[in-house]
């Protein structure tokens, strides 16, 4: 391979790092701040990526096999054009909004009771958004996916080098996204999630309504994973519904949290980069090393291996205020530092 | 023909057989979930992993000693599959205790919060599922079988006679688990810590033999019933027991936390609702269905059909 063609490659991988760092920057708002437990991101991704893509695609052909009803051909709207495309934000807009109002609905069931069922709901919102899909072909053609999902400023740059422009375009997101959840943390109200996080009981007598600032907190982390399911959907201009298998689009997010330090959002896209440079490294490996199954044990086996021994991830939470906790029992719970 | 005016009653039979699964799973998820206070997301893949140590003596280890066959009287597996049952409950409940010993004793010890013990048996979940897939592949594996006649019953009601075993034995099962949490000293015990863990550890109850017991039976039911969901799929599959896990949690909080009789009756609904649902909709959606029934149970009674007093 030439020095060209690394380049290429490099690029490529960049840009599945810094969509991934997205996903882990929105759970980290989950479960690094929140405590909130997400096991159903793959939900969140498909959604995200499905309503951008069904926005912007041109609406279906029969003569190619195309089953779905709609396609919201944004892409070629004049009004949206404009010359900078501005369908893209448009989608991706829409994109967090459908995920932050199932956040919203299944959040407001779920929060005002014990935390354990918003895990299991997230489960089965993933596991039902799958289903609705796979079989719903007027939805988005079903198993056979769509295929014609236009690209960003495609016109401005040869189709072989337009990773060059994604990635700044990724790029450009992922800071806007890491300034606002860095902001966000930093703020009043995350040091409420904090709080919420460490000590439930404390922060309601403090008159703080926690399941509001849980819900909240669920609801953003949802939008920020519906903006990295939409510039997925742009990069890879495939989706289908095979494509938000849980390996891919949750375990593989967790581990990434988890390597890079919950409540630390740093870490958290060092995480992403981390854990897919391992992931994608590994596949040039002979044997057992770049056999999927073999991936799926060793992410088991990290996040078990995690919870043991740091908590809190390996790089762990980054402490404004460094005071000794009084209750050693519970020290190592989320912070990872003793 | 025999239809009742809305509902195929032969539907609600599969309903009852697949019932019968989920409970057997779903008894020992809660009685984790009570005692230990572990939403165990790796309840399913101890139940796919039981398969498959069934799949492994059945197909590996009893041929070697010239014990083969199957299609034994009116059933589709063999004389085998029987032997497997009980091996692979045992090593299951041994796995289950010593990943406690291993992961969750720990972190009970350092007073990890219930989120951080989720998430170790999430971890663990995986894993598993990774051992699984790479020991025996991804592929669609089965126990031997031969084919066989449904029964013929009246209002066109047709129960294969693997789903009447199935259904005999998770009544067994059942009887016993009420027998054991009944009568014997370890289930009251099992029953007190649930309860009140710090109550029942004042009271001088031996909380380690407590533990091991729960994992034990969990892990032994969690085994028998992925070897019965084999048999009535007729078919193993790695990921069968994470698809599980919607199910198995409805039952759980349709019965209420920590009740192993609200269990049972929450898996009966859960099985007949998945099925019955089939008669308007599409039978790939039967996950979601169960997802929806716990959804509308957290709306109307959180904590579960059963009202648990605390």
């Amino acid at each position: 391979m030439d020095i060209g063609g690394v380049i290429d490659y490099l690029v490529g991988f960049a840009i599945m790092a810094m969509i991934y760092a997205i996903f882990t920057l929105g759970l980290n708002v989950h479960w690094g701040f929140t405590g909130l437990f997400n096991i159903g991101i793959a939900g969140f991704f498909a959604l995200g990526a499905y309503t951008a893509a069904l926005l912007t695609s041109p609406p279906p052909d029969p003569e190619q096999f195309e089953d779905f009803v709609f396609g919201g051909n944004l892409a070629h709207h004049d009004v949206l054009a404009w010359g900078i495309d501005a369908w893209f934000f448009l989608g991706i807009a829409a994109a967090a909004a459908v995920c932050g109002l199932v956040a919203l609905i299944i959040g407001s069931i779920t929060l005002r009771l014990n935390d354990d069922y918003l895990s299991i709901a997230t489960l089965g919102i993933a596991e039902s958004v799958r289903l609705f899909f796979l079989n719903e072909k007027w939805a988005a053609n079903g198993s056979k996916g769509l295929y014609r999902i236009p690209k960003f400023l495609g016109d401005l740059i040869p189709a072989e080098n337009y990773d060059y422009l994604y990635i700044v375009v990724v790029l450009i997101v992922l800071l806007i996204l890491f300034v606002a959840v860095q902001r966000a943390a930093r703020s009043p109200w995350g040091r409420v999630l904090r709080a919420i996080r460490e000590d439930e009981v404390t922060t309601a007598a403090s008159g703080k309504n926690v399941s509001h600032f849980k819900l909240q907190s669920f609801v953003f982390g949802a939008m920020i994973m519906g903006v990295g399911g939409a510039l997925f959907a742009h990069h890879v201009r495939f989706l289908s519904p095979l494509t938000f298998d849980p390996l891919l689009a949750t375990f593989v997010i967790w581990a990434m949290l988890m390597v890079g330090g919950s409540g630390n959002n740093v870490g958290a896209v060092l995480g992403a980069f981390v854990v897919w440079g391992v992931w994608a490294g590994t596949q040039f490996l002979p044997g057992v090393f770049s056999d999927p199954s073999f991936r799926l044990l060793m992410i088991g086996v990290l996040i078990v291996t995690i919870m043991l021994l740091r908590p809190g991830g390996l790089l762990g939470e980054w402490r404004r205020i460094v005071a000794r906790r009084p209750a050693p029992a519970a020290g190592r719970d989320a912070t990872g530092s003793d | 023909m025999g239809f009742l005016p809305f509902v195929k009653l032969g539907l609600v039979a599969n309903g009852i057989i697949f019932g019968s699964v989920i409970a057997l799973g779903a008894i020992g998820l809660t009685l984790v979930y009570g005692i230990l206070k572990l939403g165990n997301f790796a309840h399913g893949d101890y139940m796919a992993f039981g398969a498959y140590v069934a799949f492994f003596i059945v197909d590996g280890l009893l041929p070697r000693a010239g014990i083969e066959g199957a299609g034994l009287g009116p059933f589709t597996f063999g004389f085998p599959v029987l032997i497997a049952l009980p091996l692979s409950a045992i090593v299951v409940a041994l796995g289950a205790i010593a990943l406690d010993l291993l992961i969750y004793r720990r972190l009970r010890q350092r007073g990890a919060s219930t989120a951080i013990l989720m998430m170790a048996s999430l971890g663990v979940a995986i894993a598993i599922r990774g051992l699984v897939q790479l020991i025996w592949t991804g592929d669609t594996q089965h126990y031997p079988r031969e084919s066989r006649q449904v029964y013929h019953l009246p209002m066109d009601v047709r129960i294969p006679p693997d789903g009447l075993f199935v259904a005999i034995v998770a009544v067994i099962l059942v009887a016993g688990v009420y027998v054991l949490l009944t009568y014997t000293k370890i289930g009251k015990a099992m029953r007190a810590t649930s309860d009140n863990p710090s109550l029942a550890l004042v009271t001088g109850i031996n909380t380690k033999h407590v533990v091991w017991w729960t994992w034990g039976i969990g892990g032994a039911l969690a085994a028998i019933a992925g070897v019965l969901l084999a048999v009535v799929q007729a078919q193993l599959l790695p990921i069968m027991g994470w698809k599980f896990l919607i199910p198995l949690f409805a039952a759980v909080i349709l019965g209420g936390i920590g009740n192993p009789y609200g269990a049972l009756i929450g898996a009966l609904v859960v099985g007949v609702s998945m099925e019955v649902s089939t008669q308007w909709i599409n039978p790939s959606y039967k996950p979601a269905v169960a997802f929806a029934i716990m959804i509308g149970v957290l709306l109307a009674r959180p904590r579960g059909i059963f009202g648990d007093s605390q």
